[in-house]
C-alpha cells in the first residue's frame, strides 16, 4: 500500500474495491470516477476479458489525471496497438503515436526532446508496450532511454508472451509455460527453467528515479504507482502484470483473479524502487501455493495432467519463495 | 497540408464499432436475498439497514428497521439473532455483530426521541388486538401505520408480554421496553389493561371492530408430575419471572437453594435471576450442555455468574431439602436414557421450566376456530383463523416461540388484516434467490475483526439486575456495520465500473447503481467474477 | 561567407543554419565528423533551441527523430552504411508516417566484408523506402541541398535524405560559400507540422491499415513523390534566386546538347567525369554528362528528354545489385523506354576503389569502338577473380550477357 493513499479503512467496501462510496471523493480511485478520461475507449477489438486493455486504461487514466490531460502516449506494436487502432477506427482519446515494435522508448525520448525544445514542459510523455516490445526487441531502446534518464514514463504490459502474433515465447514467459514456440512436449515441457529476464530489476540497475511492478489485480496500488511516477521526472518504468485469457488458456472472466493469484503466490511480486533501491513492496495478504495460480491456466496444464509434475511445481514454488524473501512479502503489516 | 491518409485517425472513432455483437453471455444486475434477511423471523431488511448505517445514516437505518420491526432497541438485545448464525461473513472471519448495531440504532432512536412514521390517511376501520405482547404490539403498530384505528386489550397489568415477563431486566432494561412501546402508543394505539376478553365476536360486534388479531401467547406452564411432600415448593418458571416484574424485584420466599428444571432459555432466565437475588441457582437438565435448547452464550454467562449445572439428570421426586435425580446417558441417537443410578441434590425449591401451553379459553367459543391438543391455534397462510376476520399469531400459533417470530407474525397478520379490511388480498413480493457465500468474491472485503460489546463487571452481574451486555459506541457500531458484505445487493463499490476492459458499464451516480452498455459489452464476465457481493449474473444470450 | 572547411563541417554548419530542434545520432564512419560538429555547436550554444541526443543505435536515432518530428520539432539525423541498415525499419516508418525528417547519408559500402569507404550501396538498399533522395556533387551542393531538403520535407510532409559521398566529400577540405543565417531563415520558414501530437487536439498517429486502404496509402506516397518532382526544380530555382547559386534540382546536364554519348552518374564522381568529358571533347569525342541529383523521385520523363539526342548512354554508378547489375542503369533503361539508344552500365568505385580519369576515358573509348559489354566492372582485377573461381569466369559472363565484347 502506497504512502499517502487510502489510509482510511472502510471495511465493508474495503480499500480493495475499485470505488468506495464511503470515501472522500478525492481519495477514490481514478477508475471509480465518471470523469476518468477513458484513454482507451469502447469499441476496441481486444479479446473478451483482455487484461492488457484493462491495464492500459488503468494506467493511462491515472497518468492523464496526474498530468491534467497534458500527455502524449507512444505505443509499441503488439496487441494493444493492433486492437486499438485498426483503420478507420481508433480507441485512443489522447494524442497517441505508434511507430514500430522495438522503438517505443526511443520515439518517446524524441517526443520528450521535442516538447523540451518547444518549451512545452507541461506536457508529459508515456511510452507503452507489451513484454515482447519491452523486454526483447525494444530492450536496447528502453535501456538507452533509461540510461539517458529521458523524461519518459515507460509502461510495460506484461502478458508473458508475444500474444499478437499468436502466443509465442518471450523473455518474460515463465518457465514451464506452454507457448506456440515452447510446446508442452518432450523431457522439459513448456518454457525451460533458467531462461528469461527480470526487466524491472534490470531497470533498477540503471538507477533511474523510479521502477515499479503493478498488477491489474491491485488497482489502488497501480494508480498510486502511476501517480507517483508522474510526479517525478526522468526515466521511469512500471511493469504491469496483465493476464491474457486467450494466450494463457484461462476463462475470460478470470483475468483479475489470475493476476491476484500471481501476486498472492509471490510469482509476480509487487514492489517499487527509487534510484536503484527497493523502497517498498506489497505484502501478501492471503498466501496461496503456486499451484493455485498455475491451475487457473491451461498453459500450465501439463504440470497436473496426466499426473502431477511434483518436481517442476516445487521449483516454481521455490521461485515464489525466493521472491517472498527478496521483497519481504510475508512480513506482518502494522495495522493502520 | 493535410493529415496522413488512413494511418492518422480522429480520436475515439472506435465508438462506431459495437463490440456487443461478440457476446454469448450477458451480465445482468440482480438483487439476491441476503442470508440475514432470509433468516430474520421479523422479516427485517438487515442488509438494507446496515447499508444505511455504514454511511452514518443512522436515522435512515433505523427507519428501515422500523418498516418491519417496531422494536430495534429491544430486539437488538433480546433477539437470538438467527441473522448472525446465517451471516456469510462467518466464512471469512466472524459474523457481523448485527444485533449490536441494531441495538445501537434503537438506543440512538430512543435517545434522539425519533418517532415512527404516521399514516398518510385514516382508513376508518377499527381493529381489536387481544394481547399486548410482542406479536400484538407489532400488529398494532403496523395496523396503525396502515391508518387503522387499533385497540389492544390485555388481561394483565402491563404492556409487553414475554418481552417483559420472559426476559429478565439484566438482559433487557425495562425503560427500553417502555420507550419503544410508547412510540407505538404515540401512533394512537389504545390499550386497555387488566381486561380479559371473553367473547371476541360479541366484543367486535358491540364495539364495532372490523377485524381482530389474537396474540395471547402461551402462558400455561407445562407440568411434569414430580412427587413432592410440599407442592408449594414446586413453582413454574413463567409465574416466577412474572413475580419478579414488580417495581423492585424481590426474592420469592422459597429458600436459599433454587433448583431449576429444564434446559431452555427460560430455565436460564430463572436461574440467573434468582442468583441475582442472592440465592443459589442449580440447573438440572436431562441431556448434555451441547443439547441444551438454550443459547450457549446464555449458558456461558450463567456459568460466569455462578449458576451450577447438572447435566444428564432427570428429577424423580422431591423431599424436604433435596431432590432425587436419576442419572441419564445419551443413546446413539442422542436421546437420554435412564441409567438406574440415582443421586440427591440439595434444594429448597424446584422451578419447572419445561415449556408452556396456550390458554385457548378465549377462542373456544368462536365458531370456526380450530386448535390442536396443546391449544395451538390453526391459522391459514394469511394468519386468519377459521373465523373470518379473526386472525391469530405469536406463540399461540404453530411456530418457533421467540419474540422475533412473534413480531414477524404481528407484521404479517397486520398486512393480511389490512388487505382483508380493504377487500383485497395481501400478496407478498416474491423472494429473490439466496445470496449464498460461494457467490461472493470476498477478496475485496478488508480484514476487520468483529467489535465485541462490553460486559458488566462480575460483581454487579452477580447481585444486580443491571444490564449485563453493554452497547457499542458510535465508532464501533459504524465499524461493525461496515463489516457487512452486502451479500447479493449492489453497494456501489464501482468494481464492475472499474474492471470492465471495454468500458461497458455506466455509472449512474450515488444511489442509482450501474447499467450495462450492451453496445460494447463483450460478455467476458469479469464484472460478475469481481463483484464482491454477487449482484451480477451472467445470462446466456439468445443467439 | 567563403570558407575553406572540411565537408562534414560544411554540412554541419549548413544543417545548423536550418535551426533543427532535435538532433540525434549514433557514430559511424564517415558520418562522425558531421554529428560531432553539430554536437559541439549545440553544446557551445551556437545552435540554440536544439536538443542533441546521444542514442544507443541508429535505430534509436531515427526513432528519436520520428518522435520529435511527430511532436512538432524539426528533426535531423545522419548515418552511413551499416547504420542505415540498422535503422531501416524506421526509415520506412518515417516516410510512411509522413514525417519531414532530414537525414544526411555519408555514403559508404555495406559489409560483409566490412568496409568503411565510399560507394552508394547503402543508399540503394533503401531506395524503395519512400524517402526523397538527393545526391550532392560537391560540398557546396551538400550544404545547399540540406537547406532545400528541410524546406521540401516540411512542405510535403515527407522525409528527405541527402547523400554525401563518404570521405570524398565528407572529409575533403574545399572552399564553400556558407550562407548567412538571415538568408537561410528567409528561405526556410519555421516548421509548421501538417499534423502534430497535441493534447489540445489529440489524434492517433500510426494506425493499422488493412487491404481495404493500403493500396491507396501506397499510391498516395507515390503521388507525393511525383509532387516532389515538380517542387524540387521549383525550389532549386527559388534557391538560385535567393543564393545566386545553382544547386539541387533534378539533375545537372553538362554539355549534353548535341552530345552523342552521355554519361550519367551521381555524387562526387560527376566532377571527375566532367573533367574527362572536357578532355575528350577536345579530342573530338562528343561527350556530355548528366549529374543526377534527385534519385527519388526518379525523373524518368525529364531524363528521357535530356538524353534523347544521344545514341550511347553510359551509366557509371557506385553500387551493384548482385545478380542484376547496376540499379541506376536499370532505372535509366526504363526511362529510355522503347528508344534504340544503347545503354552501358558501369559498376565502379565499390568500397572506395578510386575511379580514375584514365579508367573513365578508357570506358568512353571502348564505347566509341563498340567494345564495351552492357555491364562492366571498372578496373576489376580479373586475375584475382579467376583465381578465386578457378578460371571459368569469362565463359559465364558471355553466357549471361547479350553483348559480347570484341576483344
Ligand atoms: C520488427 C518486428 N518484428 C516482429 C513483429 C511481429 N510482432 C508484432 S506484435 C508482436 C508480438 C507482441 O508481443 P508483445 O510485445 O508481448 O505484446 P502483446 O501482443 O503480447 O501484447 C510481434 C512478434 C513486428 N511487428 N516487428
Ligand atoms: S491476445 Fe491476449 S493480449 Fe491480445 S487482445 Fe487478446 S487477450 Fe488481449
Ligand atoms: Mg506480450
Amino acid at each position: 500500500m502506497q504512502e499517502g493513499t487510502q489510509r482510511v479503512k472502510f471495511y465493508q467496501t474495503g480499500t480493495l474495491t475499485v470505488g468506495n462510496r464511503l470515501l472522500d471523493v478525492e481519495l477514490r480511485t481514478v477508475q471509480a470516477t465518471t470523469d476518468r478520461s477513458n484513454a482507451i475507449t469502447s469499441g476496441h477489438r481486444a479479446c473478451q476479458g483482455c487484461g492488457e486493455a484493462l491495464g492500459a486504461r488503468y494506467a493511462l487514466d491515472a497518468a492523464m489525471r496526474a498530468s491534467n490531460g497534458n500527455m502524449i502516449a507512444v505505443n509499441a506494436t503488439g496487441c494493444l496497438e493492433v486492437f486499438s487502432t485498426p483503420y478507420p477506427e481508433t480507441s485512443w482519446t489522447l494524442p497517441w503515436l505508434h511507430s514500430l515494435f522495438g522503438n517505443a522508448a526511443a520515439v518517446a525520448s524524441g517526443v520528450a526532446a521535442a516538447l523540451r525544445t518547444q518549451g512545452r514542459h507541461d506536457i508529459r510523455v508515456v511510452a507503452q508496450g507489451g513484454d515482447g516490445g519491452t523486454t526483447d526487441i525494444g530492450f536496447a531502446c528502453l535501456s538507452g532511454m533509461f540510461e539517458r534518464n529521458d523524461d519518459v514514463l515507460y509502461i510495460c504490459y506484461d502478458n508473458q508472451g508475444y500474444m499478437n502474433t499468436g502466443v509465442q515465447r518471450s523473455s518474460a514467459t515463465p518457465p514451464t509455460a506452454r507457448t506456440a514456440t515452447t510446446p508442452a512436449i518432450g523431457g522439459e515441457p513448456g518454457n525451460i527453467f533458467g531462461t528469461g529476464k527480470d526487466v524491472p530489476r534490470i531497470a533498477m540497475a540503471h538507477e533511474i528515479p523510479y521502477v515499479a511492478t503493478a498488477s491489474v489485480a491491485d488497482l489502488h496500488d497501480l494508480e498510486a504507482k502511476v501517480t507517483k511516477a508522474m510526479s517525478m521526472h526522468g526515466a521511469r518504468y512500471i511493469h504491469v502484470f496483465v493476464p491474457c485469457p486467450l494466450g494463457w488458456g484461462a476463462p475470460t472472466n478470470s483475468t483479475i483473479r489470475v493476476a491476484r493469484l500471481a501476486s498472492e503466490s509471490a510469482l509476480f511480486p509487487l514492489f517499487e524502487a527509487e534510484h536503484g533501491e527497493v523502497i517498498a513492496s506489497s505484502p501478501i495478504r492471503k498466501q496461496v501455493p503456486v499451484e493455485d495460480y498455475l491451475k487457473t491456466q491451461n498453459r500450465f496444464a501439463h504440470l497436473f495432467k496426466p499426473e502431477r509434475d511434483e518436481e517442476r511445481i516445487a521449483v516454481l514454488q521455490q521461485m515464489a519463495d525466493r521472491n517472498i524473501k527478496r521483497y519481504d512479502l510475508l512480513r506482518e503489516e502494522v495495522k493502520a | 497540408m493535410s493529415a496522413q491518409f488512413a494511418s492518422t485517425l480522429e480520436v475515439g472513432t472506435s465508438l462506431k464499432n459495437h463490440t456487443g455483437s461478440w457476446r454469448t453471455e450477458r451480465p445482468v444486475y440482480v438483487d439476491r436475498l441476503p442470508p440475514c434477511n432470509n433468516a430474520c423471523p421479523a422479516g427485517e431488511n438487515t442488509q438494507g439497514w446496515l447499508y444505511q448505517a455504514e454511511e452514518g445514516n443512522y436515522r435512515a437505518a433505523w427507519e428501515e428497521i422500523m418498516e418491519n420491526n417496531p422494536f430495534p432497541a429491544i430486539m437488538g438485545r433480546a433477539c437470538y439473532h438467527p441473522c448472525e448464525s446465517s451471516c456469510n461473513r462467518a466464512s471469512l472471519d466472524s459474523a457481523v455483530n448485527i444485533h449490536a448495531v441494531e441495538r445501537f440504532l434503537g438506543d440512538r432512536a430512543i435517545e434522539m426521541k425519533w418517532s415512527a412514521k404516521t399514516p398518510a390517511s385514516k382508513s376508518g376501520k377499527r381493529v381489536l388486538v387481544v394481547g399486548a405482547g410482542p406479536s400484538g404490539l407489532s400488529a398494532a403498530y403496523h395496523l396503525a401505520r396502515f391508518g387503522h384505528d387499533v385497540t389492544i386489550v390485555e388481561a394483565g397489568p402491563a404492556i409487553g408480554g414475554m418481552m417483559r415477563f420472559g426476559i429478565p431486566a439484566y438482559r433487557l432494561p425495562r425503560n427500553v421496553i417502555d420507550a419503544e412501546v410508547k412510540r407505538i402508543l404515540d401512533l394512537g394505539v389504545k390499550v386497555r389493561l387488566n381486561e380479559k376478553v371473553e367473547d371476541i365476536p360479541a366484543m367486535m360486534g358491540s364495539e364495532g371492530f372490523d377485524a381482530c388479531f389474537v396474540a395471547i401467547g402461551a402462558h400455561l406452564a407445562k407440568r411434569v408430575n414430580i412427587p413432592a411432600p410440599d407442592a408449594g415448593r414446586i413453582l413454574d418458571a413463567i409465574g416466577l419471572l412474572r413475580d419478579l416484574e414488580s417495581e423492585v424485584p424481590t426474592a420469592p420466599q422459597i429458600g436459599r437453594r433454587v433448583i431449576v428444571y429444564g434446559g431452555g432459555n427460560t430455565a436460564l432466565d430463572v436461574a440467573r435471576s434468582v442468583k441475582r437475588l442472592g440465592q443459589e441457582a442449580i440447573i438440572v437438565y436431562r441431556r448434555t450442555r451441547e443439547k441444551m435448547p438454550a443459547h450457549d452464550f446464555e449458558v456461558q454467562e450463567a456459568l460466569e455468574e455462578g449458576v451450577q449445572f447438572h447435566w444428564l439428570r432427570t428429577v424423580t421426586h422431591m423431599t424436604g431439602e433435596s431432590i432425587t435425580v436419576e442419572k441419564m446417558a445419551l443413546d446413539k441417537d442422542g436421546y437420554p436414557q435412564p441409567t438406574g443410578e440415582f443421586e440427591t441434590i440439595e434444594g429448597d425449591a424446584l422451578v419447572l421450566a419445561v415449556g408452556q401451553n396456550v390458554d385457548t379459553h378465549v377462542l373456544d367459543s368462536i365458531p370456526g376456530v380450530e386448535h390442536d391438543k396443546d391449544g395451538v391455534v390453526k391459522v391459514n397462510p394469511s394468519m386468519m383463523t377459521g373465523h373470518p376476520g379473526v386472525f391469530a399469531g405469536g406463540d399461540m400459533v404453530p411456530s418457533e416461540r421467540t419474540i422475533t417470530v412473534a413480531i414477524g407474525h404481528g407484521k404479517k397478520a397486520a398486512r393480511n388484516i389490512d388487505a382483508y379490511l380493504r377487500g383485497t388480498e395481501y400478496v407478498p413480493s416474491p423472494k429473490h434467490a439466496l445470496a449464498t457465500a460461494e457467490r461472493l468474491n470476498t477478496w475485496y472485503y478488508s480484514d476487520a475483526d468483529k467489535q465485541v460489546q462490553p460486559m458488566l463487571d462480575d460483581l454487579r452481574r452477580r447481585n444486580t439486575f443491571d444490564e449485563v451486555v453493554g452497547g457499542l459506541d458510535e465508532s464501533n457500531a459504524l465499524f461493525e456495520a461496515r463489516r457487512c458484505m452486502s451479500c447479493g445487493n449492489c453497494f456501489e463499490c464501482d468494481n464492475c465500473f472499474g474492471v470492465c476492459p471495454d468500458n461497458a458499464v455506466i455509472k449512474l451516480g450515488p444511489g442509482n447503481r450501474f447499467q450495462f452498455n450492451y453496445d460494447y459489452c463483450k460478455g467476458c464476465g469479469v464484472c460478475a467474477a469481481e463483484c464482491p457481493c454477487g449482484a451480477i449474473e451472467m445470462v446466456a444470450e439468445e443467439i | 561567407m567563403l570558407k575553406q572547411i572540411e565537408g562534414s563541417r560544411a554540412v554541419a554548419e549548413g544543417v545548423a543554419l536550418c535551426r533543427p530542434q532535435v538532433i540525434c545520432a549514433y557514430p559511424i564512419t564517415p558520418q562522425t565528423h558531421i554529428v560531432e560538429e553539430l554536437g559541439a555547436l549545440v553544446k557551445t550554444g551556437e545552435l540554440h533551441g536544439c536538443e542533441f541526443i546521444n542514442v544507443e543505435s541508429e535505430f534509436a536515432a531515427l526513432s528519436v527523430a520520428i518522435g520529435a518530428s511527430a511532436a512538432g520539432a524539426r528533426a535531423y539525423t545522419a548515418t552511413s552504411s551499416q547504420g542505415l541498415l540498422y535503422m531501416t525499419e524506421a526509415v520506412y516508418n518515417a516516410s510512411g508516417m509522413g514525417l519531414p525528417i532530414v537525414m544526411t547519408l555519408g555514403n559508404r559500402a555495406i559489409g560483409a566484408p566490412i568496409n568503411i569507404w565510399n560507394d552508394h550501396s547503402d543508399a540503394m538498399a533503401i531506395r524503395d523506402a519512400g524517402w526523397i533522395m538527393l545526391f550532392a556533387e560537391t560540398n557546396q551542393e551538400a550544404i545547399d541541398l540540406h537547406i532545400q531538403a528541410f524546406r521540401l520535407a516540411e512542405e510535403l510532409s515527407t522525409p528527405v535524405m541527402v547523400c554525401v559521398d563518404g570521405f570524398i566529400l565528407t572529409h575533403a577540405y574545399e572552399q564553400v560559400e556558407m550562407p548567412s543565417q538571415k538568408e537561410v531563415d528567409h528561405f526556410l520558414p519555421p516548421f509548421e507540422p501538417a499534423q502534430i501530437l497535441d493534447p489540445n487536439k489529440p489524434i492517433t498517429l500510426g494506425a493499422l491499415v488493412g487491404p481495404e486502404a493500403f493500396a491507396e496509402v501506397r499510391y498516395l506516397a507515390h503521388r507525393k513523390q511525383l509532387t516532389a518532382m515538380e517542387r524540387i526544380p521549383a525550389l532549386a530555382h527559388e534557391f538560385a534566386m535567393n543564393f545566386a547559386r545553382d544547386s539541387g534540382g533534378l539533375f545537372h546536364p553538362y554539355k549534353t546538347e548535341k552530345a552523342k554519348t552521355i554519361i550519367v552518374a551521381m555524387g562526387s564522381v560527376c566532377g571527375t567525369i566532367k573533367d574527362v568529358a572536357d578532355d575528350m571533347r577536345e579530342a573530338g569525342h562528343s561527350v556530355g554528362v548528366i549529374a543526377l541529383t534527385t534519385f527519388r523521385p526518379f525523373p524518368f520523363a525529364q531524363l528521357r528528354d535530356a538524353l534523347k539526342g544521344a545514341t550511347k548512354i553510359i551509366v557509371i554508378e557506385k553500387s551493384l545489385t548482385a545478380g542484376m547489375g547496376g540499379p541506376l542503369a536499370a532505372e535509366i533503361k526504363l526511362a529510355l523506354g522503347k528508344s534504340k539508344q544503347t545503354l552501358y552500365s558501369v559498376i565502379a568505385g565499390l568500397g572506395g576503389r578510386p575511379i580514375t580519369k584514365d579508367s573513365i576515358r578508357g570506358i568512353v573509348e571502348r564505347v566509341a569502338h563498340d567494345e564495351l559489354p552492357d555491364t562492366t566492372f571498372l578496373d576489376l582485377n580479373w586475375d584475382v577473380v579467376n583465381e578465386a573461381v578457378g578460371g571459368a569466369h569469362t565463359q559465364l559472363i558471355e553466357k549471361h550477357t547479350n553483348h559480347k565484347p570484341k576483344s
